[in-house]
């Protein structure tokens, strides 16, 4: 076998280049709406992919990134209104001493988002990771839980159910697609390591991993500190982009919809990750189509709001009766696999040897 | 003397249940033993307690001038005492090669970061697994299958990557339980060969677990009996093979015609 190791970090590289240029041309010619889009289908894909590591790469099923988005949101939005906008929110109970006084530049108040949260996310690891499948599930889901209900009732910090308004909009395509990528890279590389592996090794068998050597406690908390770092951050980029907050946005069923990504995706595939995340975020879009007044024939059907989630829930009933095990199953995307299936790839290689 | 393992008094009960009673081992280094007796005599509790998966609820393990009593398992790795399973517990959805990769884990001194960003320390310290990984397949002849999954090889191809992935923790100790289990008698015999080349080269003490009595008698060099978690009988297979409680523990009671 031979080694691509410097032909396909340059691809990479490319690959980045072609898509931070696609980003260029949107900015330039696209509408408010779809940029939007594009932004969230970015903090969705950092989402589904840290969030596959845990489930799908470690194979603990857990239930938690609601709670991870709204402590990097929270965190992130209190760090960077300032102290007079933040007098004026806390009408009911005024915010308590060092958050009034502080306000830092974004990129350090996501930088915070993701340290405060990663903290967080290393702390809940241990008493979680003491229970294993259907009740680590049940214990993360109350972490989520509890999350929001603090969120609710410690009004000298979160201000409550009335929440932070009034973000500035800092988020965009650079902050997101930057991100996102970022995030791409580094768990594509996590994956690929002995960490990784290791990791891998926990979701196949616990007690042979542990008899080989690997410490499983370690290395699920590891993989759960990673991705609460990389949720908390996303969650200061969504604050930011959607710059109203309150607990009500972080219910379960954020969580949930990840979990959709990432099983149609294909649990275990980074690449499943993103596509799952882009479909998700687009699909929505296009099935607009099936809410439009219709003449089929002679027929006449009116427009019926609500029809894009029946259609939704079709689709997905059916991926799970034939594409089990989602979109990309655990298979990866590798320049490898496309230079190795296209006939250019081919004469490069050829050349190659 | 100096013995590598030194079990005193191991005594494990689950409830009101004795699965293993006052047992006593001692291995010097390069010694081969085999641990024999009827199914449920307690000789998966032996070695579910030597490597950890276990707290035994008496007695004591010292290896290599350690306690090592109820230390978690992959500590008890990183000791030097590895394992097979007697149902095989492969990585099913990883390939050969990487099951034996996972072994290197713990031996890998890079920090996380420096694995990630792939920095030179890492990259070396990858490089070396991956050439010993690829030498121990050669040795137990599934080289040419690393890239395949192991959830697909041959059953007598499994247990030998449970060889081969147990030998990268680089053991001072291995234990294996019933190795020839399932094997026709050319594997058997193939398997043999391979435990005795593999203690040979790397200086390992075995003690293996085994129902396969031609495969016991032809390799092992002295033989410890369990009958309902008691110790019955031990010494050299000759005269294993003909004591009067072995026999009897193994095909009930001789009746008088």
């Amino acid at each position: 076998m031979q080694d691509h190791r410097i032909r396909n970090e340059l691809l990479t590289l490319a690959g980045a280049g072609v898509l931070f240029f696609l980003l260029y041309l949107s900015t330039q010619y696209v509408s408010d709406y779809q940029i939007r889009l594009l932004n969230n289908a970015a903090i969705f894909i950092t989402l589904a992919v840290t969030y596959n590591l845990i489930n799908g790469i470690t194979g603990q099923f857990s239930l938690e990134p609601n709670a991870f988005v709204a402590i990097g949101a929270y965190t992130s939005a209190l760090l960077t209104l300032s102290p007079a906008e933040k007098e004026i929110s806390f009408i009911i109970e005024p915010i308590i001493w060092p958050l009034s006084v502080i306000q830092v530049p974004f990129f350090w108040s996501l930088v915070a988002a993701g340290i405060v949260t990663a903290f967080f996310g290393f702390l809940m690891g241990f008493p979680v990771f003491r229970v294993r499948g259907d009740y680590l599930a049940i214990v993360t889901l109350g972490f989520g839980e509890v999350v929001r209900a603090v969120a609710n009732n410690l009004q000298p910090i979160t201000n409550g159910p009335l929440g932070l308004k009034a973000l500035h909009n800092y988020t965009n395509l650079w902050w997101s697609w930057g991100f996102a990528t970022i995030t791409l890279l580094f768990i594509g590389r996590l994956v690929a390591s002995s960490y990784g592996l290791a990791m891998k090794a926990v979701r196949e068998d616990e007690v042979a991993a542990e008899a080989m050597g690997v410490n499983a406690f370690r290395t699920k908390l590891l993989a759960f500190t990673t991705s609460a770092f990389f949720e908390g951050v996303a969650g200061g980029l969504l604050a930011h982009l959607i710059t109203t907050i309150s607990p009500s946005l972080f219910t379960f069923f954020l969580t949930f919809n990840l979990l959709i990504i990432i099983v149609a995706g294909g649990l275990g595939s980074t690449t499943g990750a993103v596509i799952g995340a882009l479909l998700f975020s687009f699909g929505g879009e296009w099935l607009r189509v099936v809410e439009e007044p219709m003449t089929v024939g002679s027929l006449q059907i009116p427009g019926i709001p609500g029809m894009r989630m029946v259609v939704f829930s079709i689709i997905l009933i059916f991926l799970m009766i034939f594409a089990r095990n989602g979109i990309m199953g655990r298979r990866e995307f590798s320049w490898d696999w496309l230079l190795g299936r296209s006939r250019l790839g081919r004469l490069i290689q050829g050349k190659g040897r | 003397m100096n013995s590598l393992l030194t079990i005193e008094k191991l005594t494990m009960q689950f409830g009101g249940l004795t699965a293993l009673s006052e047992f006593f081992l001692e291995l010097t280094p390069g010694e081969l033993v085999g641990l024999i007796g009827p199914n449920g005599a307690g000789k998966t509790t032996v070695f579910n307690m030597v490597t950890g998966n276990l707290t035994p609820t008496g007695g004591k393990i010292v290896f290599d001038g350690k306690d090592i009593t109820g230390h978690k398992p992959h500590k008890i790795t990183a000791a030097g005492i590895a394992r097979t399973f007697q149902n095989i517990r492969l990585f099913g959805d990883l390939t050969v090669f990487e099951n034996v990769m996972v072994s290197f884990h713990f031996q890998i001194r890079s920090s996380f970061f420096g694995g990630v960003l792939g920095l030179p320390r890492y990259r070396r310290e990858a490089k070396r697994a991956h050439d010993t990984a690829m030498h121990l397949l050669e040795e137990v002849r599934l080289a040419e299958l690393a890239g395949e999954k192991a959830g697909g090889l041959a059953y007598g191809q499994q247990r030998r990557l449970e060889v081969a992935r147990a030998l990268a923790t680089q053991p001072k100790l291995l234990l294996l339980d019933e190795p020839a289990a399932g094997m026709n008698p050319a594997e058997t015999e193939g398997l043999m060969g391979l435990i005795q080349r593999i203690r040979r080269d790397y200086q390992l003490t075995v003690l293996l677990i085994e129902h396969d009595m031609t495969f016991v008698m032809g390799i092992c060099e002295r033989l410890k009996v369990l009958d309902y978690g008691l110790t019955i009988a031990e010494g050299p297979p000759e005269e294993i093979q003909n004591n009067e409680r072995v026999i009897q523990a193994y095909l009930g009671e001789r009746r008088v015609a």
